[in-house]
């Protein structure tokens, strides 16, 4: 494909063409699992509790991509996207958000505690900034043994303001641990507002508190996600310490399924569903690179859908956990104490 | 403290070579043990290179910075620190200076460490110990002296040890640093200093779960946790000179509890006393009478007493303190009681 005239002056980071493509394709596969999550549990094909990570694929996308294998994430309440970038498949994503045995937890842990430790996963987390100290450990366990692996939380703009945001963080930073501290603003907490529990503008100013870089970036914009996760997982593999990166970022669904959304406009959430979708912004300037037409994205999108549905009739057919199931896990050997 | 019959019971046990240590040492020596033994384990703390109360001693000067971890004053951060350390593969050993501190850390003790591989449908091994130090008489008032071992006994996931000897204190603690789970070690102040024996340099573990008979005798059963062995001990010495004849266990581990120990001399004695440092409402004693009466209700001849701390936050003054930890005397009077 021959690049247009009109294509702007880009850094690409490095990427070579197929890379570039790939992060739509991971933006696209977070959307429409999402978008059939919310269509399934509204159907009641789906229970339990559901929060969606439309309109911010681009911060898992570009962070996961700067990531390799043995690097490891912690996530959190909304942890769909970030399991889907860090490689786990969709089938048993699906089946463990629908509480099946095939799930990736044997459906004991639904939706916020999806986890595989086999992708580095390290686990969705129902508490907020839980997964910071965790992360924080993860990075420990890599400096303790001098290997090269780096931790990467994500975390949202609630979870700054939560102790266990400056215990993990100050911590990490004294023994300059391979950590990133990826916060996703996506400007409410629940309900309230960013600007109502954040005494100071950004989340990343307070990195100066901890002696690291704070880095604000777009969070609708992948390539800059992947950019400055890259930097900060260079920094962590040459031992200088953890860095705290902000991306800008909005939900276009409610905290959950079934929020009434009365603590923000709707013209809000329809002026960055125009103008803040990281996909459509993505396709435009995969576009105007030359790099994917009209009929590649209608392709990208035919195969992801057909991948979702196949998730999900592999979900459906699933059978429940046995009723056994019930007091295993416990413990380990035997799984009972 | 203690009597001779069980320490000779371990010494057949056990190699030949014999110790002298305090409680406080023997800890110390099965850290070492461990850290020599497998790389993966670790300690992190605040102050542990120093060591309040030496069980840590001498830990930074053979392993270095990367093994003896001192930490700033954040018990969430040293919880969830070991947790996902733990997830990488490594074998922690976290230290909380007071149990009180532990409180700091609820979320990633409870929320997280113990639901985590049943969340996670077993898919994780969590092989930490979180130790800590539990118990009052060093005038260290309400906030320094918890002894809150059922808080964590009630959440499934975690163990909960608590040795009463240096011998236990080595064995369990070793078993700890080995066992795949989170497990909650909880340490005793007084103890640390005042318990001392004869411990076998060479290596030995004690598995969860099995309680020690720390007296053997047909009147009664007394159940002592941690430091109120001593103090059942030596009301079961005043009392054999009265013609009462106690038996005294140290269930060890209050998860997993060795139920059968207890009941088999409850079965034996027909009566039944709990004696513990936390408070007494829904304590430990609560426990272990509930599960005595379902197993061994018909062979009770009275009805199973409890001695616990009242359920008041420790007193600073040292007589009230001392009023507020159960007793040689209460003990003593209890037994009689019950035998009237």
């Amino acid at each position: 494909m021959s690049t247009l005239p009109s294509a702007p002056s880009i850094n690409r980071e490095g990427l070579n063409d197929d890379q570039l493509r790939q992060f739509y394709v991971t933006m696209l596969r977070i959307r429409r699992f999402e978008e059939k999550v919310k269509e399934l549990f509204l159907d009641a094909r789906l229970y339990g509790s559901v929060h969606l990570y439309i309109g911010e694929e681009a911060v898992a996308a570009g962070a996961c991509a700067a990531l390799r294998d043995g690097d490891v994430i912690s996530s959190t309440h909304r942890g769909h996207g970030h399991g889907i970038a860090k490689g786990l498949e969709l089938g048993p994503m699906m089946a463990e958000l629908m509480g099946k045995a095939t799930g990736y937890n044997f459906g004991k842990g639904g939706s916020m505690h999806i986890a595989s430790l086999d992708h580095g996963m390290l686990g969705a987390n129902g508490i907020v900034a839980a997964g910071i100290p965790i992360a924080t450990g993860a990075a420990l366990g890599f400096w303790i043994r001098g290997s090269r692996e780096v931790a990467l939380c994500f975390f949202g703009d609630g979870g700054a303001n939560h102790g266990a945001f400056h215990e993990g963080i100050n911590f990490a930073a004294t023994l300059k641990l391979p950590a990133i501290f990826l916060c996703e603003n996506n400007h409410y907490a629940q309900y309230q507002p960013v600007t109502q529990d954040l005494p100071v503008s950004n989340v990343a100013d307070r990195a100066a508190a901890y002696g690291i870089p704070g880095v604000i970036v777009d969070g609708a914009d992948v390539l800059a996600v992947y950019a400055a996760t890259r930097r900060a997982a260079e920094r962590a593999r040459a031992g200088e310490g953890p860095t705290l990166i902000e991306a800008k970022t909005y939900r276009f669904e409610g905290h959950f399924l079934g929020d009434p959304e009365s603590y923000r406009a709707k013209e809000e959430v329809a002026a960055a569903r125009t103008e803040r979708d990281p996909l459509t912004r993505f396709a435009t300037l995969l576009t105007q690179l030359g790099l994917a037409g009209a009929e590649d994205f209608q392709r990208y999108d035919d195969a992801v859908r057909q991948e979702v549905a196949a998730a999900v009739a592999f979900a459906e057919s699933s059978p429940e956990p046995s009723p056994d199931l019930l007091l295993t896990d416990v413990y380990d050997v035997d799984g009972r104490a | 403290m203690g009597g001779h019959e069980w320490r000779n019971e371990y010494a057949k046990k056990a190699a030949s070579v014999m110790s002298e240590v305090s409680y406080s040492q023997a800890l110390n020596m099965a850290l070492r043990e461990e850290m020599r033994r497998d790389p993966r384990v670790f300690c992190l703390g605040e102050d542990i290179k120093e060591s309040t109360y030496g069980v840590t001693r001498g830990l930074y000067e053979e392993f270095g910075p990367r093994r003896v971890i001192g930490t700033p004053i954040s018990e969430t951060a040293i919880a969830g620190a070991a947790l996902g350390a733990a997830l990488v593969g490594m074998r922690p050993v976290a230290e909380f200076m007071y149990m009180t501190f532990m409180m700091s850390a609820m979320d990633q003790l409870v929320n997280q460490a113990a639901k985590m591989k049943y969340m996670f449908g077993g898919r994780a091994l969590l092989p930490i110990v979180f130790r800590t130090m539990a118990g009052a008489g060093r005038s260290n008032a309400a906030q320094h002296t918890q002894s809150l071992e059922t808080w964590f006994a009630h959440a499934p996931g975690l163990k909960v040890v608590m040795p009463s000897t240096p011998y236990d204190a080595k064995g369990l603690l070793k078993t700890a640093i080995r066992d795949d789970n989170p497990v909650i070690f909880i340490e005793n102040k007084l103890l640390y200093a005042t318990a001392k024996e004869q411990v076998p340099v060479a290596e030995y573990t004690i598995p969860f779960g099995q309680a020690a008979v720390r007296r053997t005798g047909e009147h009664v059963t007394i159940v002592g946790l941690q430091r109120m062995v001593e103090i059942a001990l030596a009301a079961a010495a005043e009392l054999a000179s009265a013609g009462i004849e106690a038996e005294v266990i140290d269930p060890r581990t209050l998860v997993p509890l060795d139920l059968d120990t207890i009941v088999a001399s409850v079965q034996k004695t027909h009566r039944l006393i709990v004696v513990h440092e936390a408070h007494e409402r829904m304590g430990a004693g609560a426990e272990i009478i509930a599960q005595v009466v379902a197993h061994a209700f018909d062979y009770l001849d009275a009805p199973p007493q409890r001695i616990a701390n009242p359920n008041v936050p420790t007193p600073f003054n040292r007589m009230l303190e001392e009023l507020s930890i159960p007793s040689v005397a209460q003990v003593v009077a209890a037994v009689q009681s019950l035998l009237s």
